[in-house]
Formats: C-alpha cells, sequence, structure tokens
C-alpha cells in the first residue's frame, strides 16, 4: 500500500506550509486549513511529502508508511 | 444454552412495567417483571447477542458484537462505559432508561462486562440529569449480586460530551473534549486499557437478548432490524415524549403513537440535529428501518423524530439548529470552528433573504469540504443536516429571498431535554 498523509486537526494551526511544499496534494480551504483530495502519496512525490511534513511547524501533518 | 420463555410477546418489551407519572423501578419490581439476572458464559453471550443482530442505540449503529468481540480479545481490559451523555437536545430516551429503569441498564453493563472480562462498571452522565443519578445511586446500592464494581461519574453538558473518545479523556482526568482517534477505545481507552463503551439502549437491549435469547428477540422488527426501539418523538405532535415501537413501523404509524400531528406536517427532522430533513408526505411511504431511510437520505441516529408543523419555517428552524451546532464545536479543529460558523451564518443570511444568489452554492462547497475533516464526527453530522436542510426546503429559498415566509419562527427545542422524563406507551 502506498504512505498516506494525514492532517492532525487538533494539532493544525493552519501555517499553510504543506500546501505551498506539497500542492499535488494538498490545497487549503477558505480559512487557510489544509485539503487532502488524495491521501495517498505516489512514489515519485514521497521526497516532497516527506519534507512538508518535516517543515510543519506544528507536527501536525502525518506520513503514515508502515 | 437454552434462554428464557418469559419474554413478553409483543410490545412493551424495554418499558415493560412502567407506569407513566412513576419513579424508578426497584429491583424487585424489575426482577418481577424480567426474570433474574442470567448467568450466560462470555463467548455464548457474544455469540446470542450477534445473532439477535442487535446494533448500537447511540447514533453509530454499529454492530453491538462486534464491538463485544474486539473488546473480548484483548488482554488487561479496563471498564465498560455507559454513556449515557445523550447530548442529543431532542432525545430523552437515556434519560428515560437510566432514570426510571437503571437495574435493566445496569444488568446489561454487567453482562456486557462478563462478556468482555471485565470487572468494573462506569456510568457517565450529564450532571443536569440529577434523576438519572439519583435513581442509579439508589439501584447501585440495592444490587449486592454484582460481580463488578459499578460507579457513577457525572460530567458537564455539552453536544461533543457524548463522543466516545471525549468521555475515555474525560475519564482519564482530561477535558471533556474529543481526541485525535485512532487509538479507538477498544483498543486504547480507559487508562490506556481496551474499553467497551455502550449506549444505555444497547445495554438494556443486551439484557434481554440474555435473558430470552435472539430468537425471541426477532420476534419484532424486520429481517434487517430486529426488535424494538426507543424513539423520541416531538415537535408538531399532540404527546411528545419516549416510544418504544418495532423496527418496521410505518412512520405515520410512529406519528400516531405521539397522538398525531396537532397540525399539518411540513416536514420531519429523523435523527435529530445529527440528523437529516424528510417531506412529510414521505412519512407514509417509509418504515422505521435502515433500509427505507437511507433510500431518502436519512439515519435513525440517536432515535429522534421531529414534527415540523406548516406553521413553522423549515429555513429558520434549521439556521437555528445550525448556528447551535457551531457553537457547540469542541473548538479544537479550524475547519469545524470556522467552518460550521460561516455555514450558520450563510443558512441565517438565506433564511433571512439576505443572501447573494450564489450563497446557496457557496455553502454546499463550504459542507462537502469540512465534511470529515474534524477529530470527531461533530462537523460531518452538522454538514449532512445543512444538506438536506437545503435540499427539502430548497423551493422557499427563492420566496424568502423576495421577503415572503409564511410560518412564524421557533419551534424546535435547543440546548436542553425537549420532554422531561419522556411520555411512557
Amino acid at each position: 500500500m502506498s504512505p498516506r498523509l494525514r492532517v492532525n486537526p487538533i494539532t493544525c494551526e493552519a501555517h499553510g506550509l504543506c500546501a505551498e511544499l506539497l500542492p499535488e496534494l494538498i490545497r487549503l480551504d477558505d480559512w487557510g486549513y489544509p485539503i487532502l483530495d488524495e491521501s495517498e502519496v505516489p512514489p515519485d512525490l514521497l521526497g516532497l511529502a516527506r519534507r512538508a511534513v518535516d517543515a510543519c511547524p506544528t507536527l501536525a501533518l502525518l506520513l503514515d508508511d508502515d | 444454552m437454552t434462554f428464557a420463555a418469559g419474554g413478553h410477546h409483543g410490545l412493551p418489551r424495554l418499558l415493560a412495567g412502567l407506569e407513566p407519572g412513576g419513579g424508578a423501578i426497584s429491583l424487585a419490581a424489575h426482577t418481577r417483571v424480567h426474570g433474574p439476572l442470567p448467568h450466560v458464559p462470555a463467548h455464548q453471550l457474544i455469540e446470542e447477542v450477534e445473532r439477535s443482530g442487535l446494533r448500537g442505540r447511540g447514533g453509530a449503529d454499529f454492530p453491538t458484537a462486534r464491538k463485544l468481540h474486539a473488546v473480548a480479545e484483548r488482554r488487561r481490559v479496563g471498564p465498560v462505559i455507559v454513556n449515557g451523555s445523550e447530548t442529543e437536545p431532542a432525545s430523552a430516551k437515556d434519560r428515560l432508561l437510566l432514570s426510571r429503569l437503571p437495574h435493566l441498564v445496569l444488568d446489561g453493563a454487567v453482562l456486557a462486562a462478563g462478556a468482555v472480562g471485565s470487572r468494573q462498571v462506569i456510568v457517565k452522565v450529564g450532571e443536569n440529569a440529577v434523576d438519572a443519578v439519583a435513581a442509579l445511586d439508589a439501584a447501585i446500592a440495592a444490587r449486592e449480586r454484582d460481580p463488578v464494581s459499578i460507579e457513577v461519574v457525572t460530567a458537564p453538558e455539552g453536544y461533543v460530551a457524548g463522543e466516545e473518545s471525549a468521555v475515555v479523556h474525560y475519564l482519564n482526568g482530561g477535558a471533556q473534549l474529543p481526541t485525535f482517534v485512532p487509538p479507538r477505545p477498544f483498543e486504547r481507552g480507559y487508562r490506556g486499557r481496551p474499553t467497551l463503551i455502550q449506549n444505555p439502549e444497547t445495554l438494556a437491549q443486551l439484557a434481554l437478548v440474555a435473558r430470552f435469547g435472539s430468537s425471541w428477540y426477532r420476534e419484532l422488527g424486520t429481517v434487517a432490524d430486529p426488535g424494538s426501539a426507543l424513539v423520541t418523538i416531538t415537535g408538531a405532535v399532540r404527546a411528545p415524549g419516549v416510544y418504544e415501537l418495532a423496527f418496521g413501523t410505518a412512520m405515520s404509524d410512529l406519528l400516531d403513537a405521539a397522538g398525531g400531528p396537532s397540525e399539518p406536517l411540513r416536514a420531519l427532522l429523523v435523527g435529530g440535529y445529527f440528523g437529516t430533513w424528510m417531506e412529510a408526505s414521505r412519512a407514509t411511504s417509509l418504515r422505521l428501518a435502515r433500509e427505507d431511510l437511507r433510500s431518502v437520505g436519512c439515519t435513525l441516529g440517536s432515535g429522534v423524530l421531529i414534527a415540523l408543523g406548516e406553521s413553522s419555517c423549515g429555513l429558520h428552524e434549521s439556521a437555528r439548529v445550525i448556528h447551535y451546532l457551531a457553537a457547540q464545536s469542541a473548538g479544537q479543529c479550524g475547519p469545524c470552528v470556522y467552518g460550521l460558523r460561516a455555514i450558520a451564518d450563510a443558512v441565517g443570511a438565506l433564511a433571512d433573504g439576505v443572501a447573494h444568489p450564489r450563497e446557496r452554492d457557496r455553502v454546499l462547497r463550504w459542507t462537502s469540504e469540512v465534511r470529515g475533516r474534524g477529530a470527531c464526527h461533530h462537523p460531518d453530522g452538522a454538514v449532512r443536516f445543512v444538506e438536506s436542510a437545503l435540499a427539502v426546503f430548497d423551493h422557499e429559498l427563492e420566496s424568502h429571498r423576495r421577503g415572503r415566509c409564511s410560518a412564524r419562527p421557533a419551534g424546535l427545542p435547543l440546548g436542553g431535554v425537549a420532554v422531561a422524563g419522556g411520555r411512557l406507551r
């Protein structure tokens, strides 16, 4: 199974870095909170996804790749 | 194992022995009506519950046997939590059970504890439910043979206070707020242990299945929805209250059970504030059954049916409800906090006839974007409610925009139990 992105909506504070770094998978709603239309991360985006996860100031973006 | 043959045929089942206006049923009276607490080996009880087809009555409709099994197969099991929060403002069934039939609910909790290997029962109720607390305290004092400890915990009221993870978080000493799941309570709940949480009606039904068996349970209802259900029927009916009815009963017969409509009806809100509207004309052709309700996009939720009369305005009532739901957000998740507030303001503007012509489309974009983006299901239920309101009352948007509304506002109960104590049938 492909790795999946998740947002912890409690810790997310709408900094919006994830959508800047990974616009292929993440867009923002009208209040700046991320929307993941497709949670599965294709292999060619895995590096960018990891970078977005690392960049989140509140550690709210999670990558499940077990 | 064979089951007792003493079960009542027909209705009432749960509400058997209850007199209108009386107090809580004593242990002696309870035993007279239903017989003593049976001893059923754990695996047999779970199998029998599975055969009965019993599903959770708190609103999620989850098969009870699967929930029991998920906890029973784990080690170091925590308490069984009776979730008597009943935070749906229009629902009164759990309060009725806890305040008038505490032994039936406690029987179910004790039996469920035995089935999953737990030695502790915690009954969680809202702090306003003083009659339920008094009845439970007296019932617990009267019960001497339970192999488990039973305690009652009260907690502040609030719409999301009844959400499973919020209940566990509160009992663990935290704030009464939903947590980010997984882990779910059956994996890691009270003090980190696998925890079974059940609605009071579910446990009361389980107590009867354990006594009289699944064949008896299936004497009422349909194949897909066996048994009976407690339904709180309120709004524009002559005798609002809590009624026990068989699944498969025609929706129009439900209304008649509550004395019939008190005026011509415009619509029905099925499932409470997390529920969905349906046009009143549909009620005659639908039954109280999941498949019938699903065909018009409804679920029974926690068993609430609210009748909206012709004299009330569906748009204004919906605006009041969504404002209430927005205010009841736990305030933890951005899409719920900001999304529901914006949706509520927009629905209010649509009802007042002061919205931009394309506001309806913007609301529907918001509802689809907000869905699934909270830690709990509060925003999901709220947007489902709004979508059904805009679908059923769509034809009224235009006349409201022209400043016309034939109905008067006010009607649905908000922020409190609609029918204190409940009427009996």
